[in-house]
């Protein structure tokens, strides 16, 4: 076998690998029972999905200018899917939307507690944290 | 590397239906916000495998783009939605 053949091999595998965990997400969106959940299956397409599937396409065309736009690609994708899930995880926190009775800690709610207790005690403290820009649950709206 | 492509694309197939399944039914805009990003995931997979199966880089600079909007769409939904009034 040449190197040709195999580097081809290696992206087949890791095409179809990213693929699957495309597959699994779809399948874990549709099963799951709230936001949270269906966050934490769809998190995984977006991260080792796309890295496979990025190095599968960095295998098959191996050139340096492909190979810098796809590593490109790939840290971008790194740097915000956290940071998206996050937003979506704050935002959907007070609503309904999430099961309650399916988690097994929720350190939200104490963070919560504490900062209402906070204001209650003393309107400067709970002033610089609702000044922080993420829209918190209990920002007294 | 065409049985690649063929199985590539049947997977990736069922995967953007399911996620479209989500996003019609999706009870809050948030499950539709994570869905979309599924969905935009999908098919940042499938123009990659194109590029891969044809040895073609002309489709690159269109995953930089595909993953620059999903970021900011699925933050400005997330803002959005936090925005309203809780229940």
């Amino acid at each position: 076998m040449t190197v040709d053949a195999v580097l081809d091999t290696v992206a087949g595998v890791c095409l179809v690998a990213g693929a699957l965990l495309s597959l699994a997400a779809g399948i874990a969106l549709v099963r799951f029972p709230d936001v949270l959940s269906r966050m934490h299956a769809a998190a995984k397409p977006q991260v080792l999905g796309l890295l496979l599937v990025l190095l599968g396409c960095a295998l098959r065309l191996r050139s340096g200018v492909d190979v810098t736009t796809l590593v490109l690609v790939g840290m971008f994708q790194l740097a915000t899917a956290p940071v998206a899930a996050h937003m979506v995880g704050r935002a959907a926190y007070p609503h309904h939307d999430i099961r309650r009775d399916l988690l097994v800690t929720d350190e939200l709610a104490g963070d919560l507690d504490r900062l209402r207790a906070r204001r209650t005690g003393g309107p400067e403290g709970a002033a610089s944290r609702t000044a922080v820009g993420t829209p918190g649950p209990a920002s007294g709206r | 590397m065409t049985v690649v492509a063929v199985i590539v694309t049947a997977l990736l197939t069922v995967a953007g239906g399911l996620t479209l399944v989500r996003i019609i039914r999706g009870p809050s805009i948030l499950d539709r916000a994570v869905a979309t990003d599924v969905l935009l995931a999908v098919a940042v997979a499938a123009i990659a495998t194109e590029a891969a199966y044809s040895r073609d880089a002309t489709a690159l600079p269109v995953l930089v783009v595909l993953a620059i909007v999903g970021f900011v769409g699925s933050v400005s939904v997330a803002r959005f939605a936090a925005r309203r009034d809780p229940k």
